[in-house]
């Protein structure tokens, strides 16, 4: 791809992103329009942990955590402070990624000490650190509490999610076809294979754990910016659980898969309403049930081109 | 002093609910999620079991019967769910096996809400509550005894089977490498069953336990008490049967000291910022060994 090609394709995907935002937001039902938001948000989530869990091989469990770092952060610029330029549609822009920053920040400080373990520790950790947080924003007054944090500026909309969701994709495509990927994919064929190869393995793993907290903020500033409400229960246990079940249900490993994955969380619980209170417990059993019969998740390790090609091309 | 008491019946809770994470831990190796849940159904198995018999016994045998039978419920729950959904996936990868353990959790979560709806439930007081000391400092009441010495009962007799029979010994042999006791002639599948059933048989205890103590009981109530058995059981060393009792009794009292002189509001994240500290310092938990991986 020339440069050339490269900037026009950009260009033609913004101009088609801001068209449907803009048709969406005058034509589409609300209610349409709030699903395929929390689908682009829900593909951020997924694509991030999919670094962790699905390339690099270690279980987190605390995402909600980071997402909550990311949400509360970029509140803290854009609702509590009074700085003029957050206020703008601009400055909100930055203040979510700052909230992607701040959530990089506690990534490297839960990675660090935790990744350097092997085994089921980062699990524990994560999780741990997942439930400190949100007791934390639980009992800090000044945002809130558990009474949540109302008024926040509803700027966040299709543009922006799925612009995210893009950039997510691309870098992460991107990310695990560079060096550093394969070290991180390495890490997860065999730790000790990886070792004795010269690869410095809990730098990669905590390498990859920041970028995945990262986006996980950048989601959860999003989302604050969406609902225009939060709370701390939003990011509890549960919500961390959902996103291994995107990365796991999809694929691990695969970016495509995680996306369905993804999708297929958000979309699912939706569609089964008609099933009224039945809903969750068809969607936990298909859960079980994707796992007893297609254990390596619905795509495997592939992406989902690798279907269409013909046999011996890939 | 109080607060000792407080945190030792609290604190047996979670070290029989630990229990069952501790030991499917050390056979299997993964964290059995659902073992929260089987807890909560252990509850309300609990409460109906305590209306059907309502009236035909003399309150302290109506207090076994119904822990027998949410004992016996937990058991065969736990065997269901061992054969259905955790034995088909014995070769595959843990995390699968760990996916699938959050799955049926949330199973049992969301079909608890829809059986007995998502409201809170009131566990019928079967022992009428009277105190047996009752000074200024000091105050202990015969639900808190029972709960104390009925856990510290189960945790000696489960100590006798792990340490003393053929079954005990086939377990740690079983936890130590599953392989090699299958090539011994051990029936390894029949030991994981005996190991799921013990397990359970604990959390149906504990359950009762907890419901006389705690009388508000719902379908989400596994999910906190779960994570801080969980917790417990990483404290005292995973895998480990008596690192899981004491991980637990240090839980509940560090609970219940913060409770009373930091804030009640915190009580749930000392349990985790302890958890975190522990894992920095020892990771392989109080009474754990680390054992290095072989290539």
């Amino acid at each position: 791809m020339t440069k050339w090609t490269f900037w026009v394709g950009t260009f033609v995907a913004v101009a088609a992103l801001w068209g449907i935002n803009y048709s969406l937001e005058e034509y589409a039902n609300p209610y349409i329009v709030r699903v395929i938001i929390n689908c682009g948000i829900a593909l951020i989530l997924g694509l991030s942990l999919n670094l962790v869990n699905g390339c690099a091989g270690q279980f987190s469990l605390g995402h909600a955590g980071f997402m909550g770092i990311g949400a509360y952060t970029s509140i803290l610029l854009t609702t509590l402070s009074n700085i003029d330029f957050f206020q703008s549609p601009m400055g909100i822009g930055w203040a979510v990624v700052a909230g992607g920053g701040a959530a990089a920040l506690a990534g490297y400080l839960v990675g660090l000490p935790s990744l350097r373990l092997r085994g089921d520790y980062l699990a524990i950790v994560t999780l741990g650190f997942g439930e400190i947080i949100r007791i934390f924003f639980l009992n800090m007054e000044f945002i809130g509490g558990a009474r949540g944090m109302p008024g926040i500026p509803r700027e966040s909309n299709f543009f922006w999610v799925y612009l995210w969701a893009a950039v997510t994709f691309i870098f992460m495509y991107r990310l695990i076809r560079s060096s550093t990927g394969r070290a991180i994919l390495s890490i997860r064929e065999n730790e000790i294979a990886a070792e004795a190869m010269g690869i410095d393995v809990a730098r990669y793993k905590v390498v990859a754990f920041v970028i995945s907290s990262f986006f996980a903020g950048i989601a959860g500033g999003l989302f604050a910016h969406y609902q225009g409400f939060i709370d701390p229960s939003t990011f509890n246990f549960n919500r961390s659980v959902e996103v291994v079940i995107m990365v796991v249900m999809g694929g691990m490993g695969s970016f495509t898969g995680a996306a369905l994955g993804a999708l297929l969380v958000t979309l699912l619980p939706e569609l089964l309403r008609v099933f009224a209170e039945y809903r969750m417990v068809i969607f936990s059993a298909s859960l079980v049930a994707v796992m007893l019969w297609r254990p390596m998740g619905i795509m495997g390790h592939k992406e989902i081109w690798h279907f269409f090609k013909k046999k011996g091309e890939a | 002093m109080q607060n000792i008491i407080n945190g030792v019946a609290q604190g047996s809770v979670y070290a029989l609910v630990a229990l069952g994470y501790t030991m499917v831990y050390g056979v299997l190796q993964f964290i059995n999620f659902a073992h929260s849940d089987i807890f909560m159904i252990g509850a309300f198995v609990g409460i109906y079991a305590a209306k059907w018999t309502n009236g035909y016994f003399p309150p302290i045998v109506q207090v076994m019967v119904v822990t027998l039978c949410a004992m016996a419920f937990c058991v065969a729950l736990a065997l269901t769910i061992e054969r259905i959904a955790y034995r088909p996936l014995r070769t595959a990868p843990r995390l699968n096996v760990l996916i699938t353990a959050i799955g049926i959790s949330l199973l049992l979560e969301n079909g608890g809400q829809v059986i007995f709806g998502a409201d809170p439930r009131q566990f019928p007081s079967l022992l009428s509550t009277t105190s047996l000391l009752n000074s200024d400092e000091l105050v202990l009441n015969n639900i808190q005894l029972t709960v104390i010495l009925v856990s510290a009962l189960l945790m000696v007799i489960l100590h006798w089977v792990v340490h003393h029979t053929k079954l005990g010994t086939a377990m740690r042999a079983v936890s130590f490498d599953i392989e090699i006791a299958s090539l011994m002639g051990i029936p390894t599948n029949q030991v994981i069953v005996f190991t799921f059933a013990i397990g359970a048989s604990l959390a149906g205890c504990a359950s009762v336990l907890y419901g006389l103590s705690y009388p508000k009981i719902e379908p989400l109530l596994g999910v906190m008490i779960g994570l801080k058995a969980f917790v417990a059981a990483v404290f005292g060393g995973i895998g480990n049967i008596m690192g899981a009792a004491i991980g637990g009794i240090i839980l509940g009292l560090a609970e219940s000291f913060a409770v009373y002189y930091i804030s009640s509001s915190f009580r749930d994240a000392i349990a985790f910022g302890l958890l975190i500290l522990i894992l920095l310092f020892r990771p392989a938990g109080l009474l754990g060994t680390f054992r290095r991986e072989k290539v």
